[in-house]
């Protein structure tokens, strides 16, 4: 029989008999639906996933009319920082928009944290009037909470992660608690000066990197932001697909933040104004991408038929299927945005 | 979905403002330009429409509305108030 050709979720290639894909998209998808508790993905999407791994192209494709928008986070730097190619972030958005073909972008500080902006956000902000001259398409500011720079030494909180060993759940508790305050007057104050810049928008990225403290204090701070600045459109995305519980009894609008998945997730960034929510399914480079995909295309559905706003599913290197590999492969790539839209019904990517 | 090639900028823009999913983002989009929702991602198409409207496009030809200008026309032909034309109504007085 003839063998498939795949890959594994570090990108590695790997050739797989059809019984075999579809016992990994079955795996798959029952994995998802376990840890989520949510269905999982029906006989007939599990054989329209198998068409798509089967396909016999390197580049799939998205049905004609289905197509979808994208966003980005860190993308004024991928060209210039990552690519090190010298050009300068407001050239790079020019880039992207008339070569590239970008949907909108975002315009970040390569210490992608609020916290490490706030000192330049004069000159941050400088560059986002430029930019909103020239460019057509939306710009927004972006950067991560990143609760962990508010700890010793880098900040003035305890650090929760080593008070935690210590068995000091308490103090840790309140160090997350301290750190959340400082980095919501933060996040609202850059979102004032990118406002008055002309800004678009403003992208929370990786939420969730320093756990539930991390959640809650993006969540506080665009609710505040959304009641200063209606108009200001707000884009929140993920770290990962569960929200860790460093300090465990934190909610917002009632409900505990740690233990989340991404359709729930979904729902309580609306309820804080969030206009363009991320959800990020992480991949796992020691199974197969049918296993991966299976199991991203199961949490993005659930998480676009629950959402009240649009869902931009995370597709980059680890996450949404896509291969845990700084180059990720154009099969594996378009296969997922595929599926992610066409099943998954992502509203962008 | 293609960007100013297209309509992806717009559709993004109705995504980021109003919160609309993307069947309807796109069905705004395309009533407002007065296309289908299909056509609005045909590059062919679309150059025709964002040349008459003077909203942008790659590759634009001399005299073409270029960035916050032609974000002043997207403002007006989608109805929405988009925050760098507000922006520069004010510094210039145009408010």
């Amino acid at each position: 029989m003839n063998k498939i050709f795949t890959r594994m979720g570090d990108g590695s290639p790997l050739w797989l008999s059809p019984d075999e894909v579809r016992f990994e998209l079955n795996e798959g998808t029952l994995d998802a639906a376990d840890r989520g508790k949510v269905d999982p993905l029906q006989k007939e999407e599990l054989q329209y996933l198998y068409e798509i791994i089967a396909l016999p192209v390197n580049a799939a494709s998205i049905k004609r009319g289905q197509e979808t928008v994208t966003s980005s986070d860190s993308g004024a730097f991928k060209i210039n920082y990552q690519a090190n190619i010298s050009l300068d972030r407001a050239t790079a958005i020019m880039v992207h928009e008339k070569v590239l073909a970008a949907d909108s972008l975002d315009l970040g500080n390569i210490d992608y944290s609020y916290k490490s902006v706030k000192a330049i956000m004069h000159d941050e902000a400088k560059v986002m009037e430029n930019v909103q001259l020239c460019a057509i398409m939306p710009v927004l500011y972006g950067a991560m909470p990143n609760l962990g720079l508010y700890t010793k030494p880098d900040g003035p909180v305890d650090n929760w992660s080593e008070l935690l060993p210590l068995g000091k759940i308490k103090e840790a508790r309140a160090a997350q608690e301290e750190a959340v305050e400082l980095a919501v007057k933060d996040m609202v104050y850059i979102a004032g000066g990118m406002h008055a810049a002309g800004a678009d928008g403003i992208n929370f990225d990786t939420c969730g990197a320093s756990g539930d403290a991390d959640v809650l204090a993006a969540l506080l701070a665009i609710r505040e932001i959304k009641q200063k600045y209606p108009n200001l459109g707000v884009e929140m995305g993920m770290a990962g697909e569960f929200i860790l519980g460093m300090h465990g009894k934190l909610e917002f609008n009632k409900t505990r933040i740690a233990g989340l998945y991404p359709h729930r997730q979904a729902e309580l960034a609306a309820s804080a104004g969030v206009n363009i929510f991320g959800p990020v399914i992480n991949t796992n480079s020691n199974r197969s991408f049918p296993w991966n995909l299976a199991r991203a295309v199961t949490f993005i559905k659930t998480c676009c038929e629950t959402s009240p706003v649009p869902v931009h599913a995370n597709v980059g290197m680890g996450v949404g299927a896509t291969p845990m590999t700084p180059v990720p492969p154009v099969d594996a790539v378009t296969r997922a945005a595929k599926a992610l839209i066409e099943i998954g019904k992502a509203d962008g990517l | 979905m293609g960007g100013i090639r297209t309509a992806g900028d717009l559709v993004l823009r109705m995504q980021l403002a109003k919160s609309m999913k993307i069947e309807q983002a796109k069905q705004y989009v395309a009533d407002c330009l007065g296309v289908t929702s299909f056509e609005l991602n045909d590059c062919s198409v679309m150059r025709e429409i964002r040349q008459s409207l003077d909203i942008g496009y790659p590759m634009p030809d001399p005299g073409a509305a270029k960035g916050i200008e032609a974000k002043v026309n997207i403002a007006r032909v989608l109805g929405l108030k988009i925050n760098a034309v507000e922006r520069f109504k004010e510094k210039t007085g145009l408010q």
